[in-house]
This record gives structure tokens, C-alpha cells and sequence, in this order.
């Protein structure tokens, strides 16, 4: 069998302007037509290179790899918004994307009108919507609102709205982006559902995600894009290890010695922090049921005040976690470097990105001596094949904590 | 359904893509036509009341400076045969040049064929058009003139032709400059104001002395299109060496300004 996509040597090049403009203002070309020389000076660059893979029909793919590696410009000329440079993708079917949801949604405009228009920019012809309009009105959830100008829709509304007519696409092959990313925890479970049954109705999609959970629930193989090359190719599994290990943006270590100015006041000074297992290994992802802990050295440059080390925790949208602080006062009457550690217990933080603040006070006339907000990071990753029921869906929280049910017959 | 995505090799219109398109066309202008009204206390009275407050302007200035044995029709119905086709080309032109720039957000987030964006903007004019068309009728009932229907039936079409095709040929032009170099954001209204004054539609042509300034005048298909309108309203007799030249000066303009847009449309979503 043929496969459905064929992708050849891709490649894009920008061209980027150094005067940061995003458009040309016709005066710089007639400038530059007079006075025979460029007005501004521009520098290639490859935001892809040589990208070759084949997708078969019925396939589910996820694309990962860092912010700027170039998925999103793959993500483009597979959908025809922009051209490659060089190489060619040879399509075999219908092909529909989603980059964003919603687009081509008018304020002025009811409900009705903007299934009508977004189905039809999404490639749905009148005769599919008109069959599907109940079932989108119905996933929506806004029956009442039909007839109501869309600018009168709560922004969760026009989300809903704008996901249920996506999801009702049918193409052979279906291109996402992120768009999972956004929305309530119910609506995202809906969508989840939605996007599983698409992946096994034997459709291809392709996935663009950083949600590394719902790349392996979704996608059989995965494509690892580093700098605008492929730097895996395989097993989704494996593909989001190699990325978890060797690519993802989590820093485990920092080091602040050698700043200038150091990094605290005249008291005190942070030196280094890291993250770190049971093992004490220095790591940047734990799993659900593993602890980590989060050490940290300080330079005590005046000797004879109360310090108190304390450590906060965010979650990646900047929703405070907790901070914590130890129980006790730490004897540090002596100038000298010294080091702290706080462990996390297993089963507290659900799966998800965290980032660590860490700072040192002294609490009686309420000073910091240091505190720095986004020291590091690391992600929680649940592996799913651990989980005792059968439900395999994203569990949302920010906390995870396994606490004591009783079932009893009265 | 093959197909290959590659970089660019030549230009081709490619009117079978645009034929497969054609349901989003319909849905686009739709939406133009619909957003347009929307939020207006008047509605679409608007279509109704703009030429004929313009048709009233001009009567009440020019139609003692333009002596009546210069016209074929009375003043009033002289000037409202000029705008009906006029709007379509101003409106036309001023939506379609920066309907690119308005549209960036959908431009770059899905793919259709570029050009059916300018194409929904010159249609969705249509709608005007004909309010105002119907009004012209009135008019010519309200005002003791002679029509010749036939002439007119016949005519009509072919002017209109030439006016959709000029705007569309110069809008597409327009929208594809307009997203590469803004500054024609600026560059479109004033180039309206000034085609109003370099086209027949508030005096008639034989005021011009013939010459070297008719000839020239001739050239702007948008004069051809007017005068071929009022000549077969008032019966005379069709020039179709007139009528020709219009068309084909319009479908120059129509091919050039497509050429063009596609020509650089592969880049929009970079530029936009």
C-alpha cells in the first residue's frame, strides 16, 4: 500500500529582516531601488531542513520537540498556508486542519450563521453541515443560544462551539494543533473522548502536542523535530523518552555562585539548586509515585541571623501550589556554605509541568535575602500502564493524592 | 484526490480549484453581505439611501452647471445611471484592496485558493447594485423620459461586466500590494476620489472636447462602461467598436491584477 502522505525533503527558509519590521513599507523598496543598496540587511535561516517520513492511512502521528523547532512550520506547509522552500509532499487524501479553533468566527454573527461559515472555511460542504448541524449544536451545548450573535457568547461557549464543529470533520486526513490546550477539564475530557474516537475510526492525523500524556494515549508513532530536523522517528513511547531525557526545557540544575551581582544581599547568597530522586541522582521528571526532592546551597555571609529557607511550587499556568518552609530554625550563627533539601512524597502533584521558587527569609522582621521565582522546573508523567482501573483518559487536578476510600454494604 | 505540495514553479490560474471552491465563495459573500448591515440602526435601508442622498447632492449643484441639451436623460436619472455602477467599483475596490489585510487571521490559519477573497468582496457589492438598479427604474418612470427597454436589457449586462471586471482586476491588484506594502491602505481611497473625477459618472463625455483628452478618457474602461449604459437607455445607436475595446481593456486589467495576486499569494501567510 501507497502511503497517504509522503514527505520529501522539506525544507523552509526565512529570510530574517533585521530592522524588525513586519511588513515593507513601499519608501524601503523605493529607497532601496534609488540608492542601489539595502535598506535593512536580512540573514537566512532554515526553520526546517530535509525532513523526510511517510504517514500511512489510518496512522496517528504526534509531532514533539521544543518551542521553535520547527513543528509548527511543518504543521503550516502540510496544510498548504505557506510553501516549502524545497522538497515536495505528495497527499493522498482530503486533507483538513485544524490549527486553530474557530477560525473565521464573526462577533456579529448568531450561532447558526457561524456554524454555517467556520464549518464551510473548514472544508465542510453546506450539504455535511446541514446533516451534522444537530450533533454540533448538541456537543456545543448551546441549544438556548442559537440565534444569539456570537459576541454575546461566554468565551467558554465560543469555544465549545468552535470545537464541536471541528470535531465533526470528516477528512481522511485531520492536521491538529494544540487545541486541546485550552477550556474547562470537562470540556477537555469531552475533547479528549472525541479526538480517541477520531485516532481508532482509522482516519490519519497528525498531532501536534507538548502534552506528552496525550501524545501516548493518541499516537501510535511519533516524529522528534530538533532545529528543524528529524531527530527520531518511531514507537511513540520511545520517541517521547528520548524527548523527555535529552530535549525537554525542564532545568534540574542552576548554578548562581558566580553572579554578578550575587544573587541575595549582604547576608546571604544562593549558590547552586538542583533537583534531585531518591537516589539523589540529579533528574528533571518524576513519575506520579515517585518522590523528588529540591536542594538548594546558600553562602551565609553574616553570621547570627534566624534564616528560614523556603521553596514554592507553581504550576506551569502560574497557579500557586504551596510553599513550604521548615519547622525549625536552622542553626546558621556561622558564616559558611550550607545546604537545604525538601522532599515532595509521591501521589501529591498530578502529572503536569511545575515550577520551583526558591528563596531565603528571615521571618521575625520579614526579610528576603534571596528569592528567585523560576529557578527550575520539572514534570510530573504519569505512565498509564500503572493505573489499577481501566479508565485511560487525562485525570485533571493539580494535586493527584491517593486517599483512603471505604466501601461498605449497610 | 492526489496532489503535491511543492515550491512554487510557475503561475496558472487554476480556475478548477477556484470551481471546487466555489460553496466557501458563496459563504464568504454571505457573510459580507450580512455583517455589512448588522449593528445599523437603518439596516439595509443604507443601500437605498446612500445613492439617492448622493443622486440629490449632485443634482442640486451640478445639473445647472451641465446644460440638459448635453444630456440624453433629465439630470437626476443622468447621475443615478452613473452611480449604480460607480458604487459597485468604489465599494468594490475599497473592500476587495483590503480584504487580504482584514482576513490575515483566516489567511493563516487555514487554505483556500487566496483569490476567492477579493472575488467574495467585488460580489457582495451585487447586492447594492441591484437595490439601486431597482431604483433607477423608479426613476425613470418619476422623470418624463424615453427608454428604449431592449437596448438597455441587452447593454446592461456587458456594462456591468466591464465594471466587475475592472474593479475585481484592479482590487485583486490592490490586495496583494496591500499586503506586501501597507502604505496602500492609504493609497485606495484617495485613488477612488480621484477615478471619481477622471470617470463620466457626474458629467457626461461629450462635455470633453474631442481630442487627445477623450482618447485618454476612452481608455478608463469604467468611462466605456457608462457611456454605452446611457446611450442605449436613451435608444441611440450601440457602438460596438466602444463596447469591444471596453471589454477587452477590462479583461487586460482582470488577467493582470489575478496574475499578479497569484503570483505573490504563496507568501501571504508569511507576510500578513
Amino acid at each position: 500500500m501507497r502511503p497517504i502522505l509522503e514527505i520529501r525533503n522539506i525544507s523552509k527558509k526565512f529570510k530574517i529582516r533585521h530592522e524588525l519590521q513586519p511588513y515593507l513599507t513601499f519608501r524601503d523598496k523605493i529607497l532601496s531601488i534609488l540608492t542601489l543598496h539595502k535598506t535593512s540587511s536580512s540573514e537566512e535561516f532554515w526553520a526546517l531542513k530535509n525532513v523526510t517520513f511517510d504517514v500511512m492511512a489510518g496512522e496517528t502521528i504526534g509531532i514533539i520537540g521544543k518551542n521553535g523547532a520547527g513543528k509548527s512550520t511543518l504543521l503550516k506547509i502540510l496544510s498548504r498556508i505557506t510553501p516549502p522552500s524545497e522538497g515536495k509532499i505528495i497527499c493522498r487524501g482530503r486533507v483538513a486542519s485544524l490549527l486553530e479553533v474557530g477560525t473565521g468566527f464573526h462577533p456579529e454573527l448568531t450561532g447558526r450563521e457561524n456554524i454555517f461559515l467556520n464549518g464551510s472555511i473548514l472544508g465542510m460542504k453546506r450539504r455535511e453541515i446541514l446533516a451534522k448541524f444537530n450533533q454540533i449544536v448538541e456537543f456545543a451545548g448551546v441549544e438556548r443560544f442559537l440565534d444569539t450573535p456570537l459576541k454575546h457568547f461566554s468565551s467558554g461557549m465560543q469555544l465549545r462551539l468552535a470545537f464541536a464543529v471541528a470535531a465533526f470533520l470528516e477528512p481522511e486526513i485531520l492536521i491538529i494543533d494544540e487545541v486541546l490546550a485550552v477550556g474547562d477539564a470537562e470540556f477537555q475530557r469531552k475533547c479528549m473522548g472525541k479526538m480517541d474516537e477520531v485516532a481508532h475510526s482509522g482516519r490519519t492525523v497528525i498531532f501536534v502536542s507538548h502534552n506528552m500524556n496525550a501524545v501516548t494515549t493518541l499516537c501510535h508513532k511519533s516524529v522528534l523535530i530538533r532545529n528543524g530536523e528529524i531527530a527520531g522517528f518511531g514507537e511513540t513511547e520511545s520517541i517521547v523518552d528520548q524527548y523527555l531525557k535529552g530535549e525537554s526545557e525542564n532545568s534540574c540544575y542552576r548554578n548562581w555562585a558566580d553572579n554578578v551581582p550575587p544573587t541575595g544581599d549582604e547576608i546571604a547568597q544562593l549558590m547552586d539548586a538542583r533537583l534531585m530522586d531518591e537516589s539523589l541522582n540529579t533528574i528533571d521528571h518524576i513519575e506520579l509515585d515517585e518522590s523528588i526532592g529540591v536542594e538548594f546551597r546558600f553562602k551565609v555571609k553574616k553570621g547570627g541571623q534566624k534564616l528560614v529557607p523556603n521553596i514554592h511550587i507553581f504550576t506551569n499556568k502560574g497557579e500557586y501550589v504551596f510553599v513550604s518552609h521548615p519547622e525549625f530554625d536552622l542553626n546558621t550563627s556561622e558564616t559558611g556554605i550550607y545546604k537545604t533539601a525538601m522532599w515532595i512524597p509521591p501521589n501529591l502533584l498530578n502529572q503536569g509541568i511545575y515550577y520551583v521558587g526558591i528563596a531565603l527569609s528571615t521571618l521575625a522582621n520579614v526579610t528576603v535575602h534571596f528569592y528567585v521565582q523560576d529557578a527550575l522546573n520539572f514534570e510530573v508523567i504519569e505512565n498509564i500502564e500503572k493505573r489499577k482501573s481501566d479508565f485511560r483518559q487525562h485525570i485533571p487536578g493539580v494535586i493527584r493524592p491517593q486517599l483512603d476510600w471505604r466501601f461498605d454494604k449497610e | 484526490m492526489e496532489y503535491e505540495i511543492k515550491p512554487r514553479s510557475r503561475i496558472h490560474l487554476n480556475f478548477s480549484e477556484l470551481w471546487l471552491f466555489r460553496e466557501l465563495t458563496y459563504f464568504f459573500v454571505w457573510r459580507d453581505i450580512k455583517i455589512k448591515y448588522k449593528q445599523t440602526v437603518l439596516g439595509a435601508s443604507w443601500a437605498i439611501l446612500q445613492p439617492v442622498l448622493l443622486m440629490l447632492i449632485f443634482t442640486l449643484f451640478f445639473s445647472r452647471i451641465i446644460g440638459q441639451k448635453e444630456l440624453s436623460m433629465p439630470y437626476p436619472a443622468f447621475v443615478f445611471s452613473g452611480l449604480i455602477f460607480w458604487n459597485v467599483f468604489a465599494s468594490g475596490l475599497a473592500n476587495a484592496g483590503n480584504s487580504m489585510v482584514s482576513n490575515a487571521n483566516i489567511i493563516k490559519k487555514i487554505y483556500f485558493p487566496r483569490i476567492i477573497i477579493p472575488i467574495s468582496s467585488v460580489l457582495s457589492t451585487l447586492v447594492d447594485f441591484s437595490i439601486s438598479f431597482v431604483l433607477f427604474l423608479i426613476l425613470t418612470f418619476i422623470y418624463p423620459m424615453e427608454i428604449s427597454w431592449l437596448s438597455m436589457i441587452i447593454v446592461l449586462p456587458i456594462s456591468l461586466c466591464i465594471v466587475l471586471f475592472t474593479t475585481f482586476g484592479l482590487g485583486s491588484l490592490l490586495a496583494a500590494l496591500n499586503v506586501k506594502y501597507r502604505d496602500f491602505r492609504y493609497v485606495i481611497p484617495f485613488f477612488i476620489q480621484i477615478l471619481l473625477f477622471l470617470t463620466p459618472v457626474i458629467y457626461p463625455v461629450s462635455i470633453i472636447p474631442e481630442g487627445i483628452l477623450l482618447d485618454i478618457l476612452l481608455l478608463n474602461p469604467l468611462a466605456t462602461a457608462l457611456d454605452i449604459f446611457r446611450a442605449a437607455v436613451s435608444g441611440a445607436e450601440m457602438d460596438f467598436m466602444l463596447m469591444t475595446r471596453g471589454l477587452l481593456f477590462s479583461v487586460v486589467l482582470l488577467i493582470a491584477g489575478m496574475l499578479y495576486f497569484r503570483k505573490t499569494e504563496y507568501y501571504f501567510a508569511d507576510l500578513a
